[in-house]
């Protein structure tokens, strides 16, 4: 009894933690199945078949590389867009701020169905033809508040009288931005710029109403579960998670070793 | 260092300061000789930190100009004027170390070896070890130190201080004012001081600029500003002051006589800093620490010639060197005297009739339409 008292909290943070890891591994073991039929929902044997060709799916990795290719673009975009709405609203007085520092939410706040069907309409009124940049618009512009919102943060809790130091240290304007201001909001554009990325490359609704016939990797998965669902998928998806993984644990680790040499 | 910028003085001219319908400086008109370590002293919101940073260029003047040595720097940016600055919390780039925090101002201007200035620089402050260190690692002095050292390698004409010592506790503080005292000696560069503590000031400047409202009060050495104050603020704000409406019986001779409470006080005509007419009101003003306290009993053994007030003690406290009695007289309520611990007389106790005495030369004279009580009370940490 003494011991599941102390041990209360741990318990409950791996309880916690398998709650949301168990779903990825269950890809993750289903990436090895050799189903019967097309439904990959039943364990039946392990294989390496869809390791060895993960794009002998049908236009499987043309949609996943179209997917990574508006995921990067928008997310370049909304990261140089939302970076210096973020600098305006929080560093000028202007006509309108108020109002754009509400609106800025809106696009978090509003149902997506919503958004989507909006936006269809809009893209239609305006005779625009649907494909790759009627879905590189719309992603931006959702990905726009959260970046909006990430570096806004970091911008209003930095002082500014390191830039007045900078300009007082002999640092021209742009000096002063790319030597000082830039490295110091530099957290929260990264984090903006990650947050952008995983909402443009999963997301599904808007993309899937504004597209046309261009087919993102999310649209692909969802037109693949009407019909079957190849292994491929889990292995996309595997190799997704891991490649997230491998990032946070090298960031984590380059993080505390210059931590280590800063105090050694 | 070898500085060979002959640089000279800074003059500030009819340089002022509005913010919409708030003026935060009026016009003023300040010279800071080359090679001085002047205070801009007075409480917060009088105007010394915008007028600080008009002559770092952080700041446009309103009106007025801004000149070091000849030339005239008002309308250069503060990345193209000789002038260097320690912030208030010192903004260190706490992404940059502590050697490319000092050596930041150096490579802006595109100098190629920086190692050895920046080694002096370190060694300058004592903070050779620490040069691979983040400033958050680095205690308060030490950031203070390195915000120093990165202001002073560029060997600005001008060193410019925001209250640097305004988040150290006490006794660092008092290290630390030693220490820039030291450098400054050191390195010969002209500091310009901005601070709310009146002790501070009086330690380190040669020069102190007392500022109210905007305006400067009064300017001199720290012992002429303590002892001459020419307004009821200065009187109040340095130190403490005790101030006794008087009215005028005598005038014309070296020593100007009033009335206060029935008695009767001198002081030397040439200290009063007010107009004065028999009749008229002045404030007659002396210092805590050079009035005697004298037990009602012993009246008969004080010298003639001096500046008697009698009273009664209200309350006393012991602080060790010396002991600080608030007197309530007939001339004025809650005077204080501050008594050395030389030889404890017991009957000074709260309730004992006293008599306070003088040398009269050691009182002042002020202008009698002023608020006697400007300045009391206005420094934040009242230490």
């Amino acid at each position: 009894m003494r011991w599941i008292r102390r041990n209360l909290v741990v318990i409950a943070g791996l309880l916690t933690l398998a709650y949301m890891i168990v779903p990825n591994i269950v890809v993750m073991v289903f990436s090895f199945n050799k189903p019967n039929g097309r439904f990959n929902y039943a364990w039946q044997r392990f294989s390496l078949d869809a390791w060895k060709d993960p794009c002998g799916v049908a236009d499987l990795c043309g949609s996943l590389t179209l997917s990574l290719q508006i995921a990067a673009w928008a997310t370049l975009g909304a990261t140089v867009l939302g970076t210096m709405i973020a600098f305006a609203l929080v560093r000028y007085r202007f006509r309108a701020r108020g109002a754009i520092n509400s609106l800025i939410f809106l696009p978090m706040a509003m149902p997506e169905v919503v958004m989507a069907a909006s936006l269809l309409t809009l893209f239609l009124n305006m005779g625009a033809e649907l494909g790759f940049w009627t879905v590189l618009i719309a992603h931006i512009m959702f990905c726009l508040s959260f970046v909006v919102t990430a570096v806004k943060a970091r911008v209003m809790s930095m002082d500014p009288r390191l830039e007045e130091a900078a300009r007082d240290l002999y640092a021209g304007p742009a000096q002063t931005f790319v030597r000082v201001t830039l490295p110091i909001a530099a957290p929260g554009i990264a984090a903006g710029a990650l947050l952008a990325f995983a909402l443009s490359f999963d997301d599904f609704i808007i993309t899937n109403f504004n597209a046309g016939s261009t087919v993102t990797f999310p649209m692909f998965v969802w037109g693949s579960a009407q019909r079957g669902t190849p292994v491929q998928i889990n292995v996309i998806g595997t190799a997704m998670f891991v490649i997230a993984v491998l990032v946070v644990v090298a960031g984590q680790i380059v993080t505390s070793r210059r931590k280590k040499a800063a105090t050694s | 260092m070898t500085d060979t910028n002959t640089g000279g003085d800074v003059r500030l001219t009819g340089i002022s300061k509005t913010y919409g319908s708030f003026t935060a400086v009026h016009p003023l008109d300040l010279t800071v000789p080359q090679g001085s370590f002047f205070a801009l002293l007075g409480a917060s919101g009088c105007g010394k930190t915008t007028t600080l940073r008009m002559i770092a260029g952080l700041e446009e003047p309103t009106t007025g100009t801004v000149f070091l040595g000849d030339k005239d720097v008002t309308d250069l940016p503060p990345y193209k004027r000789p002038v260097n600055t320690v912030f208030q919390s010192y903004a260190l780039f706490p992404h940059l170390d502590i050697y490319e925090n000092i050596a930041f101002g150096l490579r802006r201007r595109g100098v190629k070896s920086v190692k050895k200035q920046v080694g002096d620089m370190l060694d300058l402050v004592q903070l050779g070890d620490k040069a691979k260190h983040k400033p958050h690692q680095l205690s308060g002095g030490q950031q203070q130190r390195v915000a120093v050292a990165r202001a002073l390698i560029n060997h600005p004409q001008v060193l410019l201080l925001d209250e640097p010592l305004g988040a150290l506790d006490l006794k660092l503080r008092r290290q630390m004012q030693l220490e820039l005292k030291r450098i400054q000696t050191e390195v010969g560069i002209t500091f310009v001081h901005v601070t709310h503590d009146q002790e501070e000031a009086m330690t380190m400047a040669d020069q102190v600029a007392v500022m109210n409202g905007g305006r400067v009060e009064q300017l001199g050495a720290p012992a002429d500003l303590y002892e001459n104050p020419r307004t009821t603020f200065v009187a109040n704000f340095l130190g403490t002051s005790n101030l006794i409406e008087a009215e005028v019986v005598e005038t014309g001779g070296t020593d100007l006589v009033v009335t206060a409470g029935g008695g009767k006080l001198s002081l030397p005509a040439d200290r009063c800093s007010a107009a004065v007419r028999t009749g008229g009101k002045v404030l007659v003003g002396v210092r805590p620490e050079k009035i005697s306290l004298a037990h009602a009993d012993d009246a008969g053994k004080i010298a003639e010639g001096r500046n008697r007030v009698t009273g009664r003690i209200v309350d006393s406290s012991f602080i060790g060197v010396s002991t600080q009695y608030v007197v309530n007289s007939p001339a004025g309520a809650e005077l204080q005297v501050y008594e050395q611990n030389i030889e404890r007389d017991t009957r000074l106790a709260p309730g004992a009739e006293v008599v306070l005495h003088w040398n009269p030369a050691h009182t002042f004279g002020l202008d009698a339409t002023q608020d006697i009580d400007a300045g009391v009370e206005t420094v934040e940490d009242a230490s």
